[in-house]
């Protein structure tokens, strides 16, 4: 049987970050956006097996075996010199995993878990695996009352939702700019399928919630601020809205000497939205 | 053996004690004055060597170290020798409680236990409304944080929801003091997911209370029960623990040549050190100290049969990693499995051992096994089998390498979860967290929402340590006056109130 495989960046069994409950979450590695903002910029890209890495390992963890960058975790002391080597934005410590390891770390953690989130990198670029693994989650009797629910950029096409809709739970969608230039200047893509996914997941019962990065001086202005509320007025009942607040440390340049987005800078934004009849804003709990 | 006048003379002049503690260090000097209780030479010199530690208990014990009398004789039968009749009433019945706290001795001056509260409060509750019993409740604690603030003094809620449980739980969550310290008894079966869930969230506010797992407590006990006091220790009700001596496992350990001589000889010959200087400090509080013609005795709170010993246990991590790198084999404790199994066969061996040595005046002869959470004071030497500070792995992982161990230790073993604070947004994931760890047989759920240096916000860890050390260092380029003030509130919330300490780890003027 010829089961997809995971291209997995990394795994964690407690997150209470990424949806309702303790949820186990995968972060898939690729993405097909390049954010400017991006904290993980070393999810982006798969591996091409260069080698560029392997010097720069202090402890021998990584070498080349047969054309292929090889790791030993049990030498690693994630130090994360290999990630800074990197000259794509890949990571040479991602693993394949096949379906049934995904599941037997589910089980391994069950008493402890609400659901599962997968994340990435772009969950849905690896849409093969997703949906066979949602669909064994779904019909396993032992796994069925998981939820499951995706973190996703939105760039997925409406032939992929189809494919995904009947076994997620849930989309917790990011919405990086409303303005196209601002959003093409951020992501490197343009908005209009980030929108439409919106829609259409709206429309199909399953946008858990919208996310949006406050970075100050690009996507606190008023221009934006109102482009938004007229966009989440299109969706009714009105869906939960996840302001997040733009951190510079961990960031690449240029977006690393951006300003931090302040708490009284998202309260702002948070009253500007709600004074233009925005509902359901959530603003987050700690401020770095 | 002599006074130190030189000392003495700076605690009675010393402007920043208040007059109480400066008795009570006075009398800390005056009893260490004395001769150590006269015992077994070689014990006494894995005291003096560090391997064996008494925490400073004293050099004259006439007191148990926690005392848990049984409240509900007092409030049944009144007290002769305090002069009460029995109470009829809710506010008689606190004021009894009150006083009788007063009476109630530990290796503090202050008590460790004030009883199981609902249960105690419960049968005088009958046509209290509400919004009168949060009152009571509000005062009564206002006056333990005040009057007793030892981070030490316990009270216990549960199994079984109540009314008086849920109203501790509001009043606890609302004025986060840290006295009193609170354990919710959990029991799926009684205890419902209701009084549970609102558990976990006071955790998420304020990291209280501590959840024991009732089951696997009540099996190690009788049918007079148990109560969980001081730093998670569950001892015999209407008695307590004489002494706890414990033993530093990494101290062992570096006087072993690898695995096996440890196993094989030093922690038995350790072990039975510990028990000779168990049996000096029980024989002093029995035979010579006079502390059982207390009243309390007389009046039945307490029964002189229901003192156990506490075998207590430091340093698993260290040892652990020492004996393996001493046998060449790599993996740390915590994170390898294999690591992680030999520190369960110590654990194991030790139960063994424990359960099978005779030990003179204690509670059905035995001492308990403890897993000790460790003194301030203590270096290279984590407390009991937790995973050192700062390279703990995440919750789920953590709870799965230790909760092997829970079995072995009746008298308590704690581990602290460090969850960081973006879980306020999400208590379901706390809930879940709980009794996950219930169920893989942890004695005890302790979680710390505050104080945590590592925090996850969208996919990502930060250290907040880090992030200010950037900030420093980029302040000249970045508007920081918002920052400074945030920063501000982040680090606020890592101080502790001064006022209110662990007495029990203050073992002396100046340490």
């Amino acid at each position: 049987m010829n089961t997809p495989r995971a291209t997995v960046s990394k795994l964690l069994p407690f997150s209470c970050v990424d949806g309702p409950g303790n949820r186990l979450v995968l972060f898939l590695q690729g993405c097909n956006f390049a954010c400017l903002t991006c904290h993980n910029p070393h999810t982006m890209a798969l591996c091409t097996h260069c080698g560029d890495c392997i010097p720069a390992c202090p402890t021998g963890a990584l070498e080349l075996r047969a054309g292929r960058v090889e790791f030993d975790p049990a030498l690693c002391t994630q130090c994360d010199d290999c990630l800074r080597a990197c000259p794509i934005n890949a990571n040479p410590m991602v693993r394949e995993m096949s379906l049934p390891e995904v599941l037997d770390v589910l089980r391994e953690n069950l008493p402890f878990l609400d659901g599962i989130t997968v994340s990435g990198g772009e969950a849905t670029t690896q849409l093969k695996f997703l949906v066979a693994l949602f669909a064994a989650v779904k019909y396993a009797p032992d796994l069925a009352h998981l939820s499951c629910l995706v973190d996703s950029n939105g760039y997925l096409g409406p032939g992929g939702w189809a494919r995904l809709l009947p076994v997620v739970d849930g989309v917790m969608l990011d919405i990086k700019a409303l303005d196209a230039e601002t959003h093409r200047r951020l992501t490197g893509q343009d908005n209009a399928r980030v929108l439409d996914s919106a829609r259409l997941l709206h429309a199909a019962g399953k946008l858990q919630e919208i996310r949006f990065l406050v970075i100050p001086g690009v996507t606190d202005t008023e221009a934006e601020i109102v482009a938004l509320t007229e966009f989440l007025h299109e969706l009714d009942p009105a869906p939960r809205l996840r302001l997040n607040a733009f951190q510079a440390h961990g960031v690449r340049p240029p977006a690393a000497v951006w300003p931090t987005a302040s708490r009284d800078g998202m309260e702002a934004v948070a009253q500007r939205l709600s004074d233009l009849g925005v509902m359901r804003i959530e603003t987050p709990t700690v401020y770095l | 053996m002599s006074l130190d006048l030189d000392k003495i003379q700076k605690i009675v002049t010393d402007p920043t004690l208040n007059p109480s503690q400066k008795a009570r260090f006075l009398s800390l000097e005056a009893e260490n004055a004395l001769p150590y209780p006269e015992g077994d030479p070689e014990a006494a010199q894995a005291l003096a060597d560090g391997v064996l530690c008494d925490l400073v208990e004293g050099h004259a014990p006439y007191k148990p170290r926690y005392v848990l009398p049984d409240f509900g004789v007092l409030l049944a039968n009144g007290s002769d020798y305090l002069e009460l009749a029995p109470p009829r009433t809710l506010d008689e019945a606190i004021n009894c409680l009150m006083i009788a706290w007063h009476h109630t001795p530990s290796v503090t001056a202050m008590p460790v236990f004030i009883g199981h509260l609902d249960q105690l409060l419960l049968p005088f509750c009958d046509g209290v409304g509400h919004d009168d019993l949060v009152t009571k409740i509000r005062l009564l604690w206002r006056y333990i944080d005040r009057v007793l603030p030892d981070a030490f003094l316990h009270t216990n809620i549960g199994p079984e929801d109540n009314r008086v449980a849920r109203a501790i739980l509001q009043v606890d969550a609302e004025l986060k003091q840290i006295a009193p310290n609170l354990t919710l008894l959990y029991d799926p079966e009684t205890t419902g997911e209701t009084l549970l869930r609102m558990a976990t969230d006071n955790i998420a506010a304020c990291s209280k209370p501590h959840i024991a797992n009732h089951p696997l407590h009540e099996a190690a006990f009788d049918a007079r029960g148990y109560g969980i006091v001081s730093c998670y220790n569950a001892l015999p009700a209407a008695g307590g623990a004489g002494t706890l001596v414990r033993l530093n496992l990494h101290e062992v350990a570096r006087r072993s040549e690898g695995v096996e001589d440890f196993l094989q000889r030093a922690l038995p010959h350790y072990m039975e050190l510990q028990f000779r200087l168990i049996e000096t400090r029980m024989s002093w509080l029995f035979e010579r100290s006079g502390f059982f013609e207390n009243f309390i005795v007389e009046e039945g709170w307490i029964d002189r049969d229901r003192f156990t010993a506490m075998f207590g246990i430091y340093g698993m991590a260290e040892a652990v990693n020492l004996l393996r790198e001493k046998d060449g084999l790599p993996g740390q404790y915590g994170f390898d499995t294999k690591a992680n199994e030999l520190g369960y066969r110590i654990s194991e061996q030790m139960a063994a051992k424990v359960e099978a040595t005779p030990v003179k005046h204690a509670w059905r002869g035995r001492a308990l096994l403890h897993s000790q959470a460790g003194i301030s004071s203590d270096l290279e030497a984590t407390p009991g089998v937790r995973i050192p500070y700062g390279t703990e792995p995440d919750p789920v992982t953590h709870v799965k390498a230790l909760a092997p161990h829970h079995r072995f230790y009746p008298s308590g073993i704690s581990e602290i979860l460090t969850i960081d604070e973006t879980v306020k947004a999400n208590p379901q994931a706390l809930y879940t967290l709980a009794k996950g760890a219930l169920a893989s047989g942890m004695r005890e759920f302790t979680a710390n929402v505050a104080g945590n240096d590592l925090v996850r916000v969208t996919g990502y860890m930060i250290r907040l340590s880090d992030v200010k050390k950037y900030r420093n260092k980029e302040g000249s380029r970045i508007n920081t006056t918002g920052l400074g003030a945030e920063a501000a509130e982040v680090t606020g919330i890592l101080e502790r109130k001064p006022r209110v300490i662990g007495h029990e780890y203050a073992q002396g003027y100046g340490q």
